[in-house]
């Protein structure tokens, strides 16, 4: 192309040469002159080249800010309606009545189907179920990461959407499948949702998520800094810097989605221990792959492909829950025997 | 590592910008504000050994030597042709137009039409050679180093950050496609033009050309001076966008934590300090490079005026004509580009050669390579033995301290203990991804370190914690663990991993394209799939570490069924955090801090009452009670 530009320029002066020879020939014009017009001429036809590549420019930066719109003009999904109530005092009874949710907002496809169930403050609620059968987002309808597509879920009776955002999510622990830790130091990583908290909080949360001596054991303890996304711990330390993050905020709600899945069985059940005291509370949902982290559950809710299919202790649900009885024999089955 | 990422991913768009784009095609004749100033004021990385990279790089322009020849043959011949403009300007003004000789100017005219003709033709035709070339060359690096990373060690990619893996393969090379494309012909044709404008100005008129070069060291001190503190201010920009950008990696992949803990303010707020920072940098960086063009301009046309004047001065004293200073004007404004140009050229060769030392590094490193003598490995019973085996990933660290085993063909050892006590560390040696410090690893009484390494990997079966799982379709992904399987023997492999299920209720069954890595698979079923792989191999020796604990209990049953099945006549290693996956081992060996501290079947380790004893006691607490 460029090259074809300064084609075109280099003949527009040859030409102001041969016109303008002709007219010095004649007398009606001065070499002088010729000379001045050549300059002109270069003068704009430098000046079409900046514009024509504005304009490539330009169509560049149209696309550029038509995507750039797209995301500003994104409505948020999930919002706070004006008389949302941002005083809480909540104290954990959650109940879901009816509640159906699909990703995509219309009812094809349902991920759950027309759940309910209620539990009172200070229970732990076990979920079982095949992966795909709804757990995760069963529990994530509860900080309103999502909204129901019909039902609703309630906390102390309130409908969650009546709720502010920030006041329910304040009010809700929650460790999640795959961790993300923050860049900044392990304390404030476990201060995240609570800056101001004392430095005896921050260590009792992470004491009970069995997190507080190996935090010790690193060069700079609290204050050892980590990379971006936790890169320099393994994944169970990651996961209990993570538990002791939503411990730290004293939820009314604790939510532990599969947060132990790479802790060792013994970190695990010590994290079990110490959780059941400072759960007699508050409310906690427990996602486990793990039998043996079911076991002592108030009430434990065995999903398939998005609907509730028993409900109920360890005890009755042996007795009475075929699928139970199946997901139980093949973690414990023979090894009970030996016992 | 996360930091050296962001690191690499500043580089390219420090040097990306390629030089041609930005600069406006510069006609024969015109006052030029000073070229772009961009060039001269990006920051450059130096290379170490620019000769030895030079010399390699030139090992693969020189496959397209006669290309390479031609292309410099058309610099030359278009440098001369461009030079010839403005001389034969003059000459029209001198020899016809003063003299009124019409029809030898029309004779010019078509010499100078004629000209500008080849001008044109030849910077075009250089142009699309050249293209030719580099993209050539490029394709040539990309392959021998994406081939090279194919070859390396496992070790290698475990102390590399991948960023920086990725971003030399695409970066990197992209960066020397830029450089190769523009400077050999951009470099040749301003050192040709630099130094033909002065001839010819020396030939036209002696004193008229002192006087005009009188403004170029001008030109070189102001182009520094100012060059100096933007670059700066460029500097202190990228480092400031580095930050911004990690900010932003963070909060989007961390979204859901930043809304769980309500912390959405806090981060804007983090956000928009930095942001404000960039903004001060970045205005600060952009007044001083902006001031370059009008200040380049201001010293062209100062150096304009004085060749006018004195070019005047000379006509009326009779020592220069009309024609002349008609030339110089356009001849001296052409002065500084080439300068400008050159400057700007050795930075973007610098920043090149940068890169293409860190492909070259990458191509050097020593590939994981099988003994000259290495036997291959036709059939294989399963007779796995480890004998005193050592090993450290970091020396100093000991991983494994003297680990002896025994397997006997078709047996199922279990390796059982807590993280960190080395069980996937044996599997990496199995599979030879590490070799062992001390010790020897025997297969079939052979030592693995004697065998091919295609052959032996082809006889292990390997499914890991986290599979991973191609942007193809589910059918592809299954097919990997054996390419030249049909559909059928994939459906039933499928079936045999309990998979078939699952992948009939996706959307579009086997046909079914995952994301990359699988993500619209839950974790369980990315496991399924890989345990489908692992089926269809037909390995002689499984390794399972971790594969079912991903996996929710009661797809679990299922896949232990399938896996009973896939292991019987097999040697298998099945690493687990799970004893109930264990119960049916033959061996169960209990590691820990590197060591085999209990080995035995479940039953005999149990009334043991020692170390796993205690493991599976904690593990089953709750339900002696429950029961």
């Amino acid at each position: 192309m460029p090259s074809f530009v300064m084609l075109t320029m280099n003949l527009g002066i040859v030409g102001v040469l041969w016109f303008g020879g002709s007219q010095v020939t004649r007398g009606s014009m001065h070499v002088g002159q010729i000379i001045a017009f050549v300059n002109y001429l270069m003068t704009t036809l430098f000046s079409l080249i900046m514009v024509s590549q504005m304009v490539i420019q330009l169509a560049r930066a149209e696309a550029s800010a038509k995507r750039i719109q797209q995301v500003l003009e994104k409505q948020p999904g999930v919002q706070d309606c004006p008389e949302a109530r941002k005083e809480l005092s909540l104290r954990g009874r959650v109940a879901f009545e009816n509640v159906t949710f699909c990703y995509d907002g219309n009812d094809c496809d349902a991920v759950l189907k027309r759940v309910s169930f209620t539990t009172e403050p200070g229970q732990t609620v076990a979920l079982l179920g095949t992966t795909g059968a709804g757990k995760s987002s069963l529990v994530h309808l509860i900080p309103r990461f999502y909204d129901v597509t019909a039902g609703r879920v309630t906390l102390d009776g309130m409908d969650v959407r009546d709720l502010s955002q920030d006041a329910l999510r304040r009010n809700i622990g929650v460790a999640l499948q795959e961790t993300v830790l923050f860049s900044g130091t392990i304390r404030d990583n476990i201060r995240y949702g609570r800056p101001d908290a004392s430095e005896e909080e921050v260590i009792a949360a992470a004491k009970a998520a069995q997190a507080h001596d190996f935090i010790l054991s690193l060069p700079d303890g609290y204050d050892t800094v980590l990379g971006q996304r936790g890169v320099n711990l393994s994944g169970g330390q990651k996961q209990r810097i993570a538990i002791a993050r939503a411990l730290l905020l004293k939820p009314a709600v604790l939510i532990l989605d599969d947060s132990t899945s790479a802790v060792d069985v013994e970190t695990e059940s010590k994290i079990q221990e110490a959780l059941e005291r400072i759960m007699k509370q508050r409310t906690s949902f427990v996602i486990a792959q793990r039998i043996s982290t079911v076991l002592k559950a108030d009430k434990i809710l065995v999903l398939d492909d998005g609907q509730i299919v028993a409900e109920g202790t360890h005890r009755e649900l042996l007795g009475s829950s075929p699928i139970y009885r199946e997901i139980y024999d093949s973690q414990l089955g023979n090894g009970v025997a030996v016992l | 590592m996360s930091e050296r990422r962001t690191a690499s991913s500043e580089r390219p768009s420090k040097t990306s910008p390629s030089p041609v784009p930005g600069s406006p095609p510069v006609p024969f004749l015109a006052f030029r504000p000073g070229g772009g100033p961009m060039g001269i004021l990006r920051e450059t990385e130096k290379s170490k050994d620019a000769r030895g990279t030079l010399l390699r790089l030139w090992s693969y322009l020189q496959r397209q030597r006669w290309i390479l020849m031609g292309t410099g043959f058309l610099v030359v011949v278009t440098s001369v042709a461009d030079l010839l403009g403005p001389y034969l300007m003059g000459l029209a003004i001198d020899q016809y137009i003063n003299k009124g000789n019409l029809s030898g100017l029309a004779r010019l005219a078509g010499l100078m039409i004629l000209t500008f003709i080849v001008a044109a033709a030849g910077t075009w035709l250089q142009s699309y050679w050249m293209a030719g070339v580099a993209q050539r060359v490029v394709r040539d690096l990309r392959t021998d180093l994406f081939a090279r990373l194919q070859t390396l060690p496992l070790r290698f990619f475990d102390q590399r950050a991948h960023g920086d893996l990725m971003s030399r393969l695409t970066n990197d090379v992209e960066n020397i496609s830029n450089i190769l494309t523009s400077s050999f012909s951009q470099l040749l044709s301003s050192i040709l033009g630099l130094v033909g404008v002065v001839i010819i100005m020396f030939i036209l008129n002696v004193p008229l050309a002192i006087v005009s070069l009188v403004v170029m060291p001008l030109t070189y001190v102001l182009t520094r001076a100012i060059a100096r503190r933007t670059r700066q201010g460029f500097r202190e920009t990228q480092q400031t966008l580095g930050a911004l950008n990690g900010i932003i990696e963070e909060t989007i992949t961390g979204q859901r934590v930043v809304k769980a803990f309500v912390r959405e303010d806090v981060t804007i707020e983090q956000f928009s300090g930095v942001n404000r920072c960039l903004q001060r940098v970045a205005t600060r960086a952009r007044i001083l490079a902006g001031f370059m063009g009008p200040l380049m301009n201001m010293v062209n046309n100062l150096g304009l005026a004085i060749v006018a004047c004195s070019g005047g001065w000379l006509a009326v004293q009779g020592m220069a004509t009309v024609g002349e200073i008609a030339a110089f004007v356009n001849y001296a404004g052409r002065l500084g580009r080439p300068l400008n140009q050159i400057a700007q050229l050795f930075n973007s060769i610098q920043s090149a050669l940068a890169g293409a030392e860190r492909v070259f590094e990458l191509m050097d490193e020593s590939p994981e390579l099988d003994a000259p003598d290495a036997r291959s490995l036709e059939y294989v019973r399963g007779e796995v033995t480890l004998d005193r085996v050592n090993f450290c990933y970091e020396a100093g660290v000991s991983v494994l301290k003297n680990v002896s085993l025994h397997a006997e063909p078709g047996q199922m050892i279990a390796l059982v203990g807590p993280t960190g006590a080395g069980k996937t560390t044996i599997a990496n040696l199995l599979t030879r991804f590490y070799d062992v410090d001390s010790g020897a690893i025997h297969i079939d009484g052979q030592d693995v370190r004697a065998l091919k390494k295609d052959d032996l990997r082809r006889k292990l079966g390997l499914v890991l914690q986290d599979n991973f799982l191609f942007a193809d379709t589910v059918m592809e992904n299954i097919r990997y663990g054996r390419l030249d399987a049909t559909d059928e023997q994939v459906i039933a492999a499928a079936k045999l991993a309990n998979a078939d299920l699952f992948i009939h209720r996706l959307p579009h069954g086997y046909q079914t394209v995952l994301t990359e890595r699988g993500s619209n698979l839950s974790q369980g079923q990315r496991q399924l799939l890989a345990i489908a792989r692992a089926v269809l191999a037909d390995p002689d020796i499984l390794i399972l570490d971790e594969a079912t604990s991903n996996v929710d209990t009661r797809t679990e049953k299922h896949l232990q069924e399938a896996l009973l099945r896939l292991m019987k006549g097999r040697t298998s290693f099945v690493i687990a955090h799970r004893l109930s996956t264990i119960r049916d081992a033959d061996q169960v060996l209990v590691i820990n801090g590197g060591e085999i501290i209990e080995c035995g079947t479940h039953a005999n380790l149990l009334e043991k009452k020692g170390f796993y004893h205690r493991l599976y006691v904690s593990q089953f607490k709750g339900q002696a009670q429950v029961l």
